[in-house]
């Protein structure tokens, strides 16, 4: 146990025994809050699977009829955010107030344009009429095997999952915001950075998800094959 | 050995004044009852056992004058495993007991008759294959095995007999099946054992069990309707399922002679049983399952066709399946 | 002898409950122990509605035409009975109350890890109760606390949404409850406090974490799925769109299974505690009990599918679920037998608490040996949606888990309150509450083996008799639950001043003051010894000592 030193560290809350405990218990927090995401999106991943092998045809039609190219492009932005968020807690470990500001702004806006692009692909979806419950009529052929309700459970889950995942991302742009003006107003340094290491955690976290997301909705619908 | 030792117990049970079981009135029911009153017994023993040794402690070790500090507790191991191990052997006899017998009474015999339920909110639709249909009660002989097949309209339900000791969830949108064979005459309670809405209690009804004599006059006797097989047929044409599935393989689909029972090729590449389960599937839902060497353009049925209609199709399509497949 | 209320004199010391005045002091706290009251306050409230509603119940079922409500408010009410006893009671109960209080005490730290967390989580379960209540208001709900689809996504005209909407809330405050106690047990134990050295409520306290932090994430999206297909019409359960009803069961039990472990274990630990401290022994097998939390804990997420045993499941899932349930009965089996061994040789006393834990070890017992009955195939098609389900189930959650509660209230009350209760009543009550326990549920059995199906507004007449017998018994029970709520409400302010230890119980809690500071402990305290030391404690102070003189109970 380290201590206390004779200036008692003013970001030390008075619960905890010393710093290393504080962020000791924050890290570990996180990981713990991760682990029950991780079983909060495996139950729906879990019914994705169940019923993709129910009804393979009409998920892997399904699957074809979203952009791959923006799809892409998403996972690109958001692999991109998440090496922004490394290098704003690297900023942070070395004291650099003003690269820490830039590289927390720079990991909102990918993660903003990340959501904007989300947001024109349920606007074109809406378009198509691919919307189930609100506005579901597809206009495409149906290929043999495929009908229109298991289309539509297809889209159920396409809509659910990735609304859950862009949900946390708000929340995960709530929380940078917060961090900005933290930062801005020199609360961070060397010493004391533990918010930005765990939210970088959950920013890494809700990334992964995406990572598995995109093969399991946009890349196995057999588009690939002829 | 234990198992015999519970007869007399069994016999004790039946007692009247205190009923202790349902009146045991399947093959089942007595095998059911041995092993409950087995696991009564062994659940007795313990508790016993547990509430007597801590009154006696509870009483012998008080606090008093002489006793006020005990000494410090040691572990003893040999103590933990015995009572760790012993729980588990008996455990382990339970299962292999309960198990087998599970497998038993799930299998039924192949001659079993069928009668087909439709449970729906809140009442049963019971189908004998010769025609008569009842609402809420179930005539069938003594002696002889009968298999329920069974579906739902609409939410879950589930078909229960306490005397024949048999209970199933029915399902919408597929089959279950559970087999009894009655061992004594009267009239025996089923109930609806899966909550299913505002009337789950009124969803009820009787087991009529008779002679295969009185059972014969009954079945005749019912009002004079169409067997299941002829209510079939009726459906096929009305419908229009003959103007695809014609017998001598000219129409767009394939014929249904011989069909049932039989492996069926899929353009997914998958082979399926043309079961009951194939069949509900192909007529609900045919786009979902489209066949090898046929253009998939059969039409859903789904909405048009209650489940007993299905019923009827599925009891004519099974009595094609007796006739041989002219080749295309 | 005085015969009227003396109101002994106040402690004058500063300590956690007059620390500071006022609504904001309390609303907004981040003490540990207040938000133990703000959520003793909350689920005592919730106890009350869901013995309302099991009440009218009862009343009900004395006759089988069942004229007291209708049909359809009858599938209400044993609904709001479900889900507010479950949700807003079982599962919150220790953990919440008794665990937020006792875990940083018990680990020498000065609060959990995360206090500000631990005052939203209180705050969660609130918003999911105002839910709750709503859709109560509202119209009620009909769906069975288990919300089966398709009649709670397509078929049911009730107020589904909102409380689904309920439970998805409130199941949140049950996972940063679980997170904060998983936190602060590895993080924030006092110097000396190995984790072999924890009392045996913190490693309950532990596994019951576990299984909140795993499983209820899973609930949380099954019932929003439910919700999002009654909303939108979609068909996610719904067989005529392509849904799997069954797959609903499969989600809904893989959490609620373990839940009933989440409502068990800490019972347990409660129970280890007492135990010890009213026979001054340590646990027989200390680390067998530890470990068999864990294992429970596992264990716990492999069985669901013993509720499913008549869906049509396979045969061979069946065995799975079974053989694995069977196991889950051991490690339960080897507590008991380790609680009674610590009884061997002890010097044993016979307040409150401990007729509580001993209560609870009777008849978990009996409520986990019926539970074999419907881990063996063979039976449970018989008695699966049945009343032997309910005794079953009830025989764990009432006769186990509330005495549990019980027992953990009356010990710790001393040290939350500063203040003794009477123990002459308190032991009376817990007599009424053992008798009245036992005539409600035991002739449950019996009418599960008879045939009688659960969730019936109406039965036919040869029931009559032990549904009669019943009820009485939940008379009884009900009449009480209610003495407790009398003179612990009065001991706060007439009760004996307790001191710090009136017990001369082992563990960190006892060592500071009754009611504690809010920091705590004056100075962080560090252990040396192996926990239940109670060979160097001395005795158990005799009934009159802690009636204390001037008490007209002598």
């Amino acid at each position: 146990m380290s201590e206390v030193t004779s200036q008692h560290p003013h970001n030390l809350q008075h619960h905890f025994a010393d710093m290393e405990q504080q962020n000791d218990s924050g890290i570990f927090g996180m990981w713990v809050f991760l682990v029950t995401e991780i079983m909060f999106f495996g139950a729906i991943f879990a019914a994705y699977a169940i019923y993709r092998s129910m009804y393979l045809p009409a998920f892997e039609f399904g699957s074809r009829l979203l952009d791959v190219k923006l799809g892409t492009v998403n996972t690109a932005v958001l692999i991109g955010s998440s090496l922004t968020m490394v290098l704003a807690v690297h900023a942070a470990q070395t004291g650099k107030r003003k690269a820490l500001v830039f590289f927390l702004l720079l990991t909102m806006a990918l993660g903003a344009v990340f959501l904007g692009i989300k947001s024109y692909e349920y606007y074109t979806k809406w378009e198509h009429s691919l919307v189930p419950g609100l506005r579901f009529a597809p206009t495409e052929a149906l290929p043999s095997g495929v009908t229109v309700p298991n289309l539509e459970m297809f889209f159920c889950f396409y809509f659910f999952m990735t609304a859950l995942h862009a949900l946390h991302m708000i929340i995960g742009f709530g929380i940078m915001t917060v961090l900005v003006i933290m930062s801005w107003r020199g609360r961070f340094s060397p010493e004391y950075y533990a918010p930005i290491e765990v939210s970088g955690l959950y920013w890494h976290f809700v990334d992964i998800i995406w990572i598995f997301l995109f093969p399991l909705l946009y890349l196995i619908g057999g588009r690939y094959t002829t | 050995m234990l198992k015999v030792l519970t007869l007399p117990i069994l016999a004790a049970l039946d007692w009247p004044g205190i009923p202790l079981r349902p009146e045991p009135g399947s093959t089942i029911a007595e095998g059911v009852d041995k092993l409950h009153f087995f696991l009564t017994g062994i659940t007795f023993i313990f508790t016993v056992t547990i509430f007597s040794t801590i009154l006696y402690f509870a009483i012998k070790y008080r606090r008093r004058e002489g006793n006020l500090k005990p000494a410090a507790t040691k572990t003893i191991m040999w103590l933990e495993i015995t009572w760790t191990v012993i729980p588990s052997a008996i455990c382990a006899l339970i299962f292999v007991w309960s198990s087998s017998l599970y497998f038993e009474n799930s299998r039924a015999p192949n001659a079993s008759m069928e009668i087909f339920v439709v449970g729906k909110q809140w009442m049963w639709h019971l189908q004998h294959p010769e025609g008569p249909r009842e609402i809420n009660e179930l005539h069938v002989p003594l002696g002889v095995p009968v298999k329920l097949t069974m579906t739902s309209e609409d939410v879950i339900h589930d078909f229960y007999v306490p005397a024949f000791r048999i209970k199933k969830d029915v399902l919408p949108g597929r089959y279950t099946s559970i087999w009894f064979q009655a061992t004594q005459t009267g009239k025996f309670h089923f109930f609806c054992a899966q909550y299913c809405g505002m009337e789950h209690a009124g969803m009820i009804g009787w087991v009529y069990v008779m002679t295969p004599g009185d059972y014969e006059v009954w079945l005749a006797g019912g009002a004079k309707g169409e067997s299941m097989t002829q209510a079939g047929a009726r459906l096929f044409t009305q419908y229009g399922c003959d103007t695809c599935h014609k017998p001598d393989e000219t129409g767009k689909g394939p014929s249904l002679d011989g069909i049932f029972g039989k492996p069926q090729k899929l353009k997914d590449g998958r082979t399926l049983n043309v079961d009951e389960t194939f069949i509900r599937q192909a007529i609900t839902n045919p786009n979902s399952m489209p066949l090898e060497n046929y253009a998939p353009v059969m039409p859903t049925f789904q909405g048009q066709l209650n489940e007993e209609q299905i019923l009827d199709l599925m009891a004519y399509v099974k009595s094609l399946g007796a006739l041989e497949r002219k080749a295309k | 002898m005085s015969t009227a209320a003396v109101a002994p004199p106040r402690d004058s010391r500063v300590n956690y409950l007059n620390a500071n005045y006022g609504f904001r002091s309390w609303l907004l706290t981040t003490d540990h122990k207040r938000i133990a009251l703000l959520y003793l306050m909350s689920i005592t409230v919730m106890f009350f509605i869901g013995g309302a509603a099991a009440t009218l119940m009862r009343l009900h079922l004395i006759t089988p035409g069942g004229t007291l409500v209708q049909p359809a408010t009858y599938n209400k009410l044993f609904t709001v009975h479900g889900i507010v006893m479950v949700f807003f009671f079982m599962i919150p109960s220790i953990p919440a109350v008794l665990g937020n209080f006792l875990v940083p005490l018990m680990i020498g730290a000065k609060d959990l890890a995360f206090p500000k967390i631990n005052l939203l989580s209180w705050y969660i379960y609130i918003v999911g109760a105002g839910f709750t209540l709503y859709a109560i208001l509202a119209g009620g709900v009909d769906t069975g606390w288990t919300f089966y689809t398709p009649y709670s996504s397509t078929y049911a005209n009730t107020q589904v949404i909102a409380a689904a909407l309920g439970v998805f809330i409130t199941g949140f405050s049950s996972i940063l409850t679980g997170l904060n106690f998983i936190v602060t047990i590895h993080k924030m134990r006092a110097p000396g406090l190995t984790w072999f050295r924890m009392p045996l409520f913190l490693w309950a306290m532990y596994a019951t974490s576990v299984i909140m932090v795993l499983g209820t994430p899973v609930i949380a999206i099954t019932i929003v799925l439910v919700a999002f297909e009654r909303l939108l019409h979609v068909g996610i359960f719904d067989p005529k769109l392509g849904g799997d009803p069954i797959l609903f069961q499969h989600l809904f039990w893989f959490y609620s299974h373990p839940a009933v472990y989440i409502m068990v274990l800490p019972g347990m630990g409660v129970v280890s505690e007492v135990i010890a401290a009213f026979s001054r022994k340590r646990i027989f097998g200390y680390s067998m009990v530890a470990f068999s939390s864990l294992a429970i804990a596992v264990i716990s997420f492999l069985v669901w599918g013993h509720h499913m045993f008549v869906t049509g499941q396979s045969i061979y899932a069946g065995l799975i679920f079974s053989v694995l349930s069977f196991l889950v009965a051991i490690p339960s089996a080897i507590k008991v037998f380790n609680w009674t061994a610590t009884l061997y040789k002890g010097s044993i006393s016979y307040q409150a608490p401990m007729l509580y834990a001993l209560g609870f070890i009777g008849l978990f017992t009996m409520g986990g040996l019926t539970g074999l009955f419907l881990a063996s195939l063979a039976t449970d098609v018989h008695l699966n949606g049945t009343y032997f389900i309910v005794a079953h189930f009830h025989y764990i959650m009432v006769g186990g888990t509330v005495m549990a509660y019980m027992a953990g209230i009356h010990f710790w009350w001393p040290k939350i309150t500063g203040r003794l209760y009477p123990d002459g009543w308190a032991r009376f009550a817990a007599l009424l509450i053992f008798v009245g326990f036992n005539l409600t549920f035991f002739p449950q059995f019996m009418l599960g083996y008879l045939g009688m199906p659960r969730r019936y507004a109406t039965y036919p007449a040869e029931f009559q008799v032990l549904n009669v017998m019943s009820s009485a018994g939940a008379s009884i029970l009900g009449i009480a639950y209610l003495i407790p709520l009398v003179y612990l409400i009065w001991s706060m302010r007439y009760g004996k001043i307790a001191g710090p230890n009136p017990w001369n119980a082992t563990g960190l809690e006892w060592k500071t003051a009754s009611p504690p500071i809010t920091e705590n402990f004056e100075e962080t305290p560090v252990v040396t010894e192996e926990a239940y030391d109670y060979v160097h404690m001395p005795p158990m102070p005799s009934s009159a000592a802690l009636a204390g003189e001037g008490d007209a109970n002598v």
